[in-house]
C-alpha cells in the first residue's frame, strides 16, 4: 500500500467515525440569542441563548424563580400582557426573527402553542374546546370541523374516552383528561412548536406518565419545549436539557445546555453538578 | 379519664355551647330578614289582589279619581316602553364601558371612569330627573323619551359596576388559553370572557331594569304622566306604572289607593317575571354540566 492510499483510507475512516457519532445536523426551530427581559426595573433573564431542535424534546430545569417560565412565555410573547415587561435580544423561529407587532404575534401564537401548569379548558363543550382555534381563522361548519377535532383528540389520546360525549361540558372531565384536552386544543391548529409550562405539576403520577407518553409520540411532528420542576421528568422525556439558575441580581441565566444524558452524567459546569446531585435548589 | 381527655372534653363542651349560640343567632337574623321580606310581599299581594280585576290590565284610570274600577293599562304599557328604551340606551353603553374597564383600561383614565361611575351611583334620582329636565325637557317638552334618558342615567352606573365585577371574576387562565391559541383580544373577550360571565351580567342587568321600573322621582320631571288616554308615542308625555301608583296613592280616595295597590302588585310581578326569564335564558345559554 502506498503512503498516499494509506492516508486516504485513514481519512475516510475518520470521516465515517465522525458521521456515525454525530447525527445529521438537527434543524433549529426556536432560538434565542442574548435574550434579556425585564419586569419594570427587575431583570428576569440575562443573555439567554437557547435553541430547540425539530424532532427533539427540550427540557428547561432549574430552581424556582430562575426564569424558566419567563423564558418560555417570552417565546410566544405571553409576557407582553404584563405591565412594564420589555425585552431585548433576538428570538428566532425557524431562523427568522419572531414578529413583535400585534398582528404578527397572533400569527406567531398559531404556530407556537402552549400548555399551562393547570389545565384551563374553556367552560364549553369538549368539541367546542378543540374547535376553538380552528374557528378563529374563519367560520366553519360543524361537519367541516368534525374530522380535525377527532384527529386532534386522537393525537392527544383522548378520543376513546370522550367520543360519546363530545357535547358535554369539558369541566366534567378529570384533571388528567382536562390537560390532554388542552393538548388536543393546541394540536388542532397544527402548531410547529408547543411550549409546556410544568404541564403535569397538577396531575397524579398516572396522568403524568400518560402525558409524557404522548409527548414522545408526537415529538417528530412538533417541537416541544418543556419547563419542569422535576428532574426525573426531564431525564425521562427530554432529548436535550437546559439548566437555568439565578445569577447576579436574581436575573435568570442559562448555565448549560446539552444532550440530556450528557448533562445528567457529565455536567460541564460545577453549578449544574451541584443542582442535579441535590446540593441545592 | 386522662388529663388530656378531660381537657379536650372541657374544650369541646365550650365549643359546642358557642357553636349553638352562634347558630341560633344567625338563624334568628335570617328569619328576621326573611320575615320582613315576606311581610312586604304578602302585604302587597293581599292588598293588590283584593283590588285586582282582569279589567285592570285593559282599562285606563277613570276620569274622576274617586270613582271605583278602572286600571293602569296605559301605565303598564308606558313603563314597558320607557324602561325598554332606557335599557336600549344604557345596556350597550354600560357593557362596553365595563369591557373597557375590566379588559383594556389601565392607569389614570380608567380609574377616573371607575370613580365617576361610583359617584353616579350615589346621585339621588330626583337630581337626575332635574338634570334631564334642564337639558332636555326645557327645550323639547315633557316626553316618554325624556323619561327614558333619565332612567338610562340611573341604570348606566349600576350596569357598569356589576358587569365590570362579573368580567373580573372570569379567571385569567381562560384569557391566557385563548390568547395562546392565537385569538385577538377582541375575540377573547367576545368568545370566552363575555359568555363565561353572561349569567352574572344578566342578573346585574335585571337588577338595573327592576330598579328603573320602580323609579318615580326622575319621571315626575320628565315623562310627567298621562292618566287620560293610552300613549304609545315616546315623543309625547307618557304615564308609567310607578307614576300612576304615586298619583293614586296620594289621591286620598279609597278607590285610588286600591288601584295603587293593584299597580304595586303588578310592578312586583313584572320584575319577578323578567328576573326568572333572564335566569332561564342565562342558564340555557350555558353548556349543561
Amino acid at each position: 500500500m502506498s503512503a498516499e492510499a494509506f492516508h486516504i483510507e485513514v481519512a475516510s475512516d475518520m470521516v465515517a467515525a465522525v458521521a456515525s457519532d454525530a447525527e445529521p445536523l438537527p434543524e433549529i426551530v426556536v432560538e434565542t440569542r442574548g435574550l434579556d427581559t425585564w419586569y419594570g426595573d427587575f431583570q428576569a433573564l440575562r443573555k439567554v441563548n437557547l435553541s430547540a431542535a425539530k424532532g427533539r424534546i427540550t427540557a428547561i430545569i432549574g430552581p424556582s424563580g430562575c426564569g424558566k417560565s419567563t423564558l418560555l412565555r417570552a417565546i410566544n410573547r405571553m409576557n407582553d400582557l404584563v405591565p412594564g415587561y420589555r425585552t431585548s435580544g433576538e428570538i428566532l423561529l425557524e431562523g427568522v426573527p419572531a414578529p413583535t407587532d400585534p398582528a404578527g404575534v397572533i400569527a406567531l401564537r398559531r404556530r407556537v402553542g402552549m400548555l399551562f401548569q393547570r389545565p384551563n379548558p374553556f367552560p364549553m363543550s369538549i368539541f367546542d374546546n378543540v374547535a376553538y382555534g380552528l374557528r378563529l381563522e374563519r367560520r366553519r361548519s360543524r361537519r367541516d370541523l368534525e374530522e380535525p377535532v377527532e384527529r386532534a383528540l386522537q393525537r392527544a389520546g383522548l378520543w376513546e374516552e370522550v367520543k360519546d360525549r363530545l357535547e358535554r361540558s369539558a369541566l366534567g372531565l378529570s384533571g388528567g383528561q382536562q390537560q390532554r384536552l388542552c393538548l388536543a386544543r393546541s394540536l388542532a391548529v397544527e402548531p410547529q412548536v408547543i411550549l409546556m409550562d410544568e404541564p403535569t405539576s397538577s396531575l397524579d403520577p398516572i396522568a403524568t406518565l400518560r402525558v409524557e407518553e404522548l409527548m414522545r409520540e408526537f415529538r417528530d411532528e412538533v417541537t416541544i419545549i418543556i419547563v419542569t420542576h422535576n428532574m426525573q421528568q426531564a431525564a425521562r422525556v427530554s432529548d436535550v436539557t437546559a439548566f437555568m439558575l439565578m445569577g447576579e441580581g436574581r436575573a435568570g441565566e442559562l448555565v448549560e445546555i446539552n444532550r440530556t444524558r450528557e448533562l445528567f452524567n457529565r455536567p460541564q459546569d460545577r453549578r449544574t453538578e451541584d443542582y442535579i446531585t441535590g446540593r441545592f435548589g | 379519664m386522662t388529663s388530656l381527655a378531660i381537657e379536650i372534653e372541657a374544650y369541646s363542651a365550650k365549643r359546642r355551647r358557642r357553636s349553638a349560640a352562634a347558630t341560633t343567632g344567625l338563624l334568628m337574623v335570617m328569619v328576621g330578614v326573611l320575615a320582613v321580606l315576606a311581610w312586604v310581599l304578602l302585604y302587597v299581594a293581599v292588598q293588590g289582589f283584593s283590588a285586582l280585576a282582569p279589567s285592570f290590565f285593559v282599562s285606563n284610570p277613570p276620569g274622576n279619581p274617586s270613582a271605583l274600577g278602572g286600571g293602569f293599562a296605559n301605565g303598564i304599557l308606558g313603563s314597558l316602553i320607557v324602561v325598554g328604551l332606557a335599557a336600549l340606551i344604557a345596556i350597550p353603553l354600560g357593557i362596553l364601558a365595563a369591557i373597557y374597564l375590566a379588559e383594556y383600561g389601565r392607569g389614570r383614565w380608567s380609574n377616573a371612569v371607575g370613580f365617576f361611575t361610583d359617584v353616579l351611583i350615589g346621585i339621588p334620582t330626583i337630581v337626575t330627573g332635574a338634570f334631564v329636565y334642564s337639558v332636555w325637557v326645557i327645550h323639547f317638552g315633557f316626553s316618554g323619551f325624556a323619561g327614558s334618558l333619565a332612567l338610562a342615567i340611573v341604570m348606566l352606573p349600576l350596569i357598569v359596576r356589576t358587569t365590570t365585577q362579573m368580567l373580573k371574576l372570569v379567571p385569567d387562565s381562560l384569557r391566557e388559553a385563548s390568547l395562546a391559541l392565537g385569538a385577538s383580544r377582541r375575540k377573547t373577550v367576545t368568545r370566552i370572557v363575555l359568555p363565561a360571565a353572561l349569567p352574572g351580567i344578566i342578573t346585574g342587568l335585571m337588577l338595573a331594569v327592576a330598579r328603573a321600573m320602580g323609579e318615580t322621582a326622575p319621571l315626575l320631571l320628565t315623562a310627567l304622566g298621562n292618566n287620560l288616554f293610552t300613549e304609545v308615542n315616546p315623543g309625547k308625555r307618557m304615564s308609567t306604572l310607578s307614576l300612576q301608583i304615586f298619583d293614586n296613592a296620594i289621591s286620598g280616595f279609597k278607590s285610588g289607593q286600591a288601584r295603587a295597590w293593584a299597580g304595586a302588585l303588578t310592578l312586583v310581578a313584572i320584575v319577578l317575571i323578567l328576573t326568572f326569564a333572564a335566569r332561564f335564558f342565562a342558564r340555557r345559554s350555558r353548556v349543561a354540566q
